[in-house]
């Protein structure tokens, strides 16, 4: 059997969504961003929202998403994503209207953006990368490194006297009374992936039926900053982030609401 | 729908009906002395409940930037107000706006400072404003009006220079103009343009990529050095045609003018009247009132610079737009300044002292 | 006709909407006007004051050196501003709370006892009313119709009750200036 034999319509198992081009991704081996990308990619399309999505890039590894999923994109200054969002909602309420951010955007930089548009309620959809490192700039120390964790700028390890606690982010918002749904999801596993995928859905879902704001943590991988092989840092990811950041959904309004 | 309409109210209360009336789609601010009521005011009149108009309060004056960065990178009019401190903390946001050549208005009602300095009013702001601010080779068309008339007849105006050239535009007020209270012509109500026209006016916005064009990014990014240098090229290229076609400027007194005073908003009308008062003592003075800080009018003040024995520029600083002034006499007679410093608002008798000291 | 002016009180005095009713009488008769206040964080007490200028030409600055009109509302105001009265100009002051009179003698200097007026009115927010009467009655600038048409516009429609009892106080104004 030759290959053209094989590559025939009738025996597609697997595609990547036509949201994703074909552009040679930046990412490092080993790196979630690919994964949640195509995610964020596959939902838009099955939703059939490409002519209403409107995305917002963050400063960070992901800051040229753009370049990747063919849909309208915003570029934001480091950590206000969720302010650009919120106006851009505001005005035009028949839009998708997400960000998608890494952990010193959303929770160090722009903390109180990110708060705020959670708190008002805003019909939008956050998409938080916490892998508890800055990527991007080299591994340095992240709101979200855990303790003890080694960076480029607490090189012996995070100290609670030197830099204080690793943020729990998506604790906090979903106290606030403006989320309609709050999780923390990953995708590490292919049953993880799934239901990274459900729980992007639901948010983009809650996003356009004017249901509140959405906060979607994906607590990810980065095994170049964590100087690990891309199976070690899944490891290393299981047995060290999850205790801390454990996973599942935090707050979901509407089965509050089924109760 | 509101009429044309002649009405006594404060500069910043003009700035917020001006923007209902104009079609304005968002604003977003953060409550500051001596600008409050542009929020107030829109807060108080529910433009959402009858043009659609957004209103909202942010948590920051960085967010509220960032709002209308969002807000124009999908081909709204969106607009923040805000005082010199605020001002300060949108910098950044304006650099990003700026470099991803998107329209939007920005008011500074300007108070003294540094720092927190005081809620008098100032024009300390001036090298900010048309300097830089924040980073990168940017310009802001900088509007200073003189007049509660201005206040929200610049609005329009602003917004028409800020959509022709996809450049932000400043409108650099202060104190004196923001809380005076005076008789202006409100515009008749203008219709807000609908989504379809916003799409067809600006196809380059991110509103939803349809099917038949590629994805639109607004961004200031290119870590290539070589575009990045041609971008920056064409930024220059667009100064440049600004330059040429948006100066704007007053001019009073002029004909037989044989000192020429420079001043901006309010200090031009202060100045005026020192004007009248110069002239009852015999002195021949005119008055060039620059309408636009940037592009600034270089080659009105170099014509005068041939005819007359000095010029005098009268600002609330301790001496900035004499040095625009100054390149644009360049040494053919003599130029000095006057200013009160901090919040102090000179009498016009101080200027007309100013006058004698340096030139009778 | 061009009258500039300055009133100057204690915050909470009404001098500012005392200004700003003036401004807008002037606005009712096709004048032109300017309104400019002193503003400060204090929002009562501290001291208040307000430059109208009202004018058949266009006005060129909202804040002059010296005024045609001085009306002051307390000692402070009026140590600060005798001085700026132009000469031949006109000072107004609120009897009861100056205890040094003015001493210039090349101004017109009246005076009005404006806080009894009104508290004999049982109005003690008719004050700058009254006062405002006593102005308009030295110097009719503007009618008592253009003041009445400027509050009917400027206040709340629930208050245009009060109409009838503000135009009492400036006839009463009218009345007591000295």
């Amino acid at each position: 059997m030759d290959i053209i034999d094989i590559i025939k319509p009738e025996n597609l198992v697997y595609k990547k969504p036509d949201l994703l081009n074909d552009n040679d991704m930046h990412y490092c081996p080993g790196c979630s961003h690919g994964v949640v990308h195509k995610l964020v990619a596959e939902v838009i399309d099955e939703m059939g929202l490409t002519d209403k999505a409107v995305g917002i890039s963050p400063v960070g590894c992901a800051v040229f998403i753009y370049n990747y999923i063919d849909i309208d994109w915003q570029e934001a200054a480091h950590g206000r994503a969720p302010a650009l969002a919120s106006a851009i909602k505001r005005l035009w309420p028949s839009r998708l209207v997400f960000t998608y951010q890494g952990d010193g955007d959303l929770a160090c930089i722009g903390t109180a953006e990110t708060i705020h548009a959670l708190n008002r309620g805003e019909n939008i959809t956050i998409i938080f990368i916490n892998n508890a490192i800055y990527g991007m700039t080299g591994g340095q120390m992240a709101p979200t490194t855990l303790m003890g964790m080694a960076t480029a700028t607490c090189p012996t390890g995070r100290q609670v006297e030197l830099h204080g606690y690793p943020l729990k982010m998506t604790e906090i918002a979903a106290q606030l009374e403006g989320t309609a749904y709050v999780t923390r999801q990953s995708v590490h596993t292919v049953g993880a992936i799934r239901k990274a995928k459900r729980a992007i859905k639901k948010a983009f879902e809650n996003s356009m039926n004017g249901a509140g704001s959405n906060l979607v943590e994906i607590v990810s991988t980065c095994s170049a900053g964590w100087k690990m092989t891309p199976v070690e840092a899944n490891k290393w990811m299981v047995e060290n982030m999850f205790p801390y950041y454990p996973l599942g959904d935090l707050k979901d309004k509407s089965k509050e609401l089924n109760k | 729908m509101a009429k044309e309409e002649v009405v006594l109210m404060k500069g910043n209360e003009a700035i917020a009906h001006a923007a209902i009336r104009y079609g304005v789609d968002g604003y977003f601010g953060y409550p500051i002395t001596p600008q409050s009521e542009v929020l107030e005011t829109l807060t108080e009149i529910q433009p959402w409940n009858t043009t659609g108009m957004v209103v909202l309060q942010a948590e920051s004056e960085v967010a509220a930037i960032n709002m209308v960065y969002g807000g124009a990178g999908t081909g709204k009019k969106v607009m923040t107000s805000s005082s010199s401190p605020g001002i300060s903390l949108k910098q950044e946001g304006i650099s990003y706006i700026a470099g991803a050549e998107l329209p939007c208005l920005i008011v500074n009602v300007m108070r003294g400072g540094p720092g927190l300095g005081t809620i008098q009013p100032s024009q300390a702001d001036y090298f900010q404003t048309v300097k830089g601010g924040g980073h990168g080779d940017y310009r802001l068309i900088t509007l200073a009006p003189a007049s509660v008339q201005e206040m929200a007849d610049f609005v329009g105006l602003g917004f028409e220079l800020a959509f022709k050239y996809r450049n932000p535009v400043m409108m650099l007020a202060d104190g004196v103009v923001g809380q005076m209270m005076e008789k202006l012509v409100l515009p008749a109500q203008q219709e807000r343009l609908t989504d379809e026209e916003v799409v067809a006016r600006c196809p380059w916005a991110s509103t939803g990529k349809t099917k038949d064009r590629k994805p639109n990014i607004i961004t200031s990014l290119e870590l290539q050095p070589n575009i990045m240098e041609q971008k920056n090229i064409s930024f220059q290229e667009k100064y440049k045609i600004i330059e040429q076609a948006e100066v704007r400027y007053e001019e009073l007194f002029c004909e037989d003018a044989e000192l020429i005073i420079v001043a901006f908003g309010a200090m031009a009308r202060i100045s005026q009247k020192a004007i009248e008062m110069a002239r009852e003592e015999g002195i021949k003075v005119g008055l060039i009132r620059p309408i636009t800080l940037w592009p600034f009018p270089t080659q009105i003040i170099s014509d005068y610079a041939n005819k007359v024995k000095g010029f005098l520029s009268v600002e609330l600083n301790a001496g900035q737009m004499v040095e625009d002034v100054r390149l644009a006499v360049n040494g053919r007679v003599k130029v000095e300044h006057f200013g009160r410093l901090g919040g102090i608002v000179p009498d016009p008798d101080e200027i007309v002292e100013a006058l004698k000291e340096h030139f009778i | 006709m061009k009258e500039e002016i300055i009133i100057a009180g204690f915050g909470g005095q009404g001098v500012l909407s005392m200004g700003k009713i003036l401004a807008y009488a002037g606005l009712m008769e096709d004048k032109e006007v300017t309104w400019m206040p002193s503003y400060g964080p204090e929002q009562r007490g501290g001291t208040a004051n307000v430059t109208v200028i009202v004018s058949d030409e266009r006005i060129s600055s909202p804040i002059v050196s010296t005024f045609d009109i001085v009306v002051v509302l307390n000692q402070p105001s009026l140590e600060k501003f005798e001085s700026k009265v132009k000469p031949g100009g006109l000072l107004i002051y609120e009897e009861s709370t100056i205890i040094n009179p003015p001493t210039r003698t090349d101004i017109k200097v009246h005076s009005i006892a404006a806080i009894d007026a009104a508290n004999e009115m049982h109005n003690s927010k008719a004050f700058n009313m009254i006062v405002l009467g006593g102005l308009l009655k030295l110097k009719p600038m503007v009618s008592t119709e253009g003041v009445l048409k400027g509050l009917f516009k400027t206040l709340p429609e629930r208050h245009h009750h009060l109409i009838p009892v503000n135009e009492q106080a400036i006839t009463l104004g009218g009345q007591i200036i000295k």
